[in-house]
């Protein structure tokens, strides 16, 4: 809880931090999540896909 | 209309009864619900609606018995399934196919060389199947028409300069354009797959004319189109056995890749959407409750005032 605190003092409470921490969350957010939804894909089409097969026609 | 269906629905349905109004609504006897009359109105427009929806369900189901044509059978597809990706080495034979077989009737006109960069071959690759066919280029500076050797940018040349030339060729029939024949006829690539291997005899008392064939699969039954997959009709770059199912398969693959490039994509787009809107629901489910907190906790106590 006195994480939470803290956080909400330190950053929640100015606007300036505040939309600083929307800002740089969106960003490491969306890159894990892609990263996650891309790898999932990759994981359940494996050997399906151009970049699995394309060593197969040197 | 409109305006009956506002009258119906508008006034009550659309009031802003505030945060506890529902509840004061369901729990109070003073406030009035609906009219008999809007009831048998609403339940009336309700009944009708769901029989036509049915009755042209039924209509739907009775025209597709009807035909005399055979319904192809659902084949397992490798791209079936909300997160399957097509099977780009199939997609890569099916390529070899047209080029050895259909390419001969059929045109593709919407694919161009450089839709083929990595999905099936690399640029290097792409860059050589382009290089392959002769395209008609001009004018030049003498205003003359040239051919040239493809580029990337060039999309899959005609077998025949035009529809006339095409169907003088085929015995009057014009041997469609494939590059969204896939989602063009009534069961994609199942139906592609069934035409191409259910060539047969033709039954007893079916007519052909010149040069027609008997297909189960083809409204009609007589199609201008002669049978042309055989064990080994194509060559396989990749050693797999050319046998007539194997071909139809690979060839039906790249027809729907041709109809629908952007299907891996989607099933990508699947997958975002789902972790993203689940993300969002759990958002939403905590909101409510947070809100309705208060609300469904709370006790109403009403103390009337004596008179005496
Ligand atoms: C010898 C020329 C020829 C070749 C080769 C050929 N076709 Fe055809 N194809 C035709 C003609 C002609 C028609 C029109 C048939 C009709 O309308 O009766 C046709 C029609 C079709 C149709 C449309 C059927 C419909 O429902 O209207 C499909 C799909 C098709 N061909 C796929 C292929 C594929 C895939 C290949 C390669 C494996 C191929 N064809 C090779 C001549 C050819």
């Amino acid at each position: 809880m006195s994480m939470w605190a803290t956080l909400n003092r330190n950053v929640f409470k100015r606007t300036s931090t505040f939309a600083l921490a929307i800002a740089s969350g969106t960003f490491f957010f969306e890159r894990t999540f892609d990263l996650v939804s891309n790898t999932l894909f990759e994981r359940i089409n494996k050997g399906k896909l151009w970049n699995d097969i394309k060593d197969k026609y040197e | 209309m409109a305006a009956a269906v506002g009258r119906i629905c508008g006034a009550r349905l659309l009031k802003n009864y505030g945060i506890v109004g529902p509840q004061v609504c369901q729990l109070s006897t003073s406030t009035q619900g609906w009219t008999r009359n809007r009831k048998l109105l609403l339940s009336t427009l309700g009944v009708v609606g769901g029989g036509v929806g049915a009755l042209l369900f039924a209509l739907e189901q009775s025209v597709q018995a009807s035909g005399s044509e055979a319904h192809p059978p659902h084949q397992p597809w490798s791209h079936d399934g909300w997160f399957k990706s097509f099977d780009h080495a199939s997609v890569r034979r099916g390529y070899e196919v047209y080029k050895q077989v259909c390419k001969a009737c059929h045109s593709l006109q919407y694919i161009a060389f450089r839709n083929l960069v990595n999905v099936t071959h690399s640029e290097e690759q792409a860059k050589a199947e382009a290089a392959e066919v002769m395209i008609k280029d001009g004018p030049d500076e003498e205003g003359n028409y040239f051919e040239r050797p493809g580029k990337l940018s060039d999309y899959f040349p005609s077998p025949y300069p035009n529809e006339n030339a095409a169907r003088a060729a085929n015995n009057g029939a014009y041997p469609p354009d494939l590059s969204l024949i896939c989602s063009g006829r009534k069961g994609g690539e199942d139906y592609i797959f069934a035409l191409l291997t259910g060539y047969m005899e033709a039954p007893a008392g079916i007519v052909l004319r010149e040069g027609q064939n008997y297909n189960p699969y083809f409204p009609g039954g007589a199609i201008s189109m002669a049978q042309v997959l055989f064990d080994e009709a194509a060559e396989y770059s990749d050693g797999t056995p050319a046998t007539a199912s194997q071909l139809a398969k690979d060839v039906a693959t790249f027809l729907r890749w041709c109809s629908e490039p952007e299907l891996d994509d989607r099933r990508l787009m699947t997958i975002k959407a789902i972790g993203m809107f689940s993300m969002l629901a759990a958002v939403t489910y905590y909101f409510k409750r947070h809100k309705w907190a208060s609300i469904k906790s709370r006790k109403l106590a009403y103390k009337p005032v004596s008179k005496k």
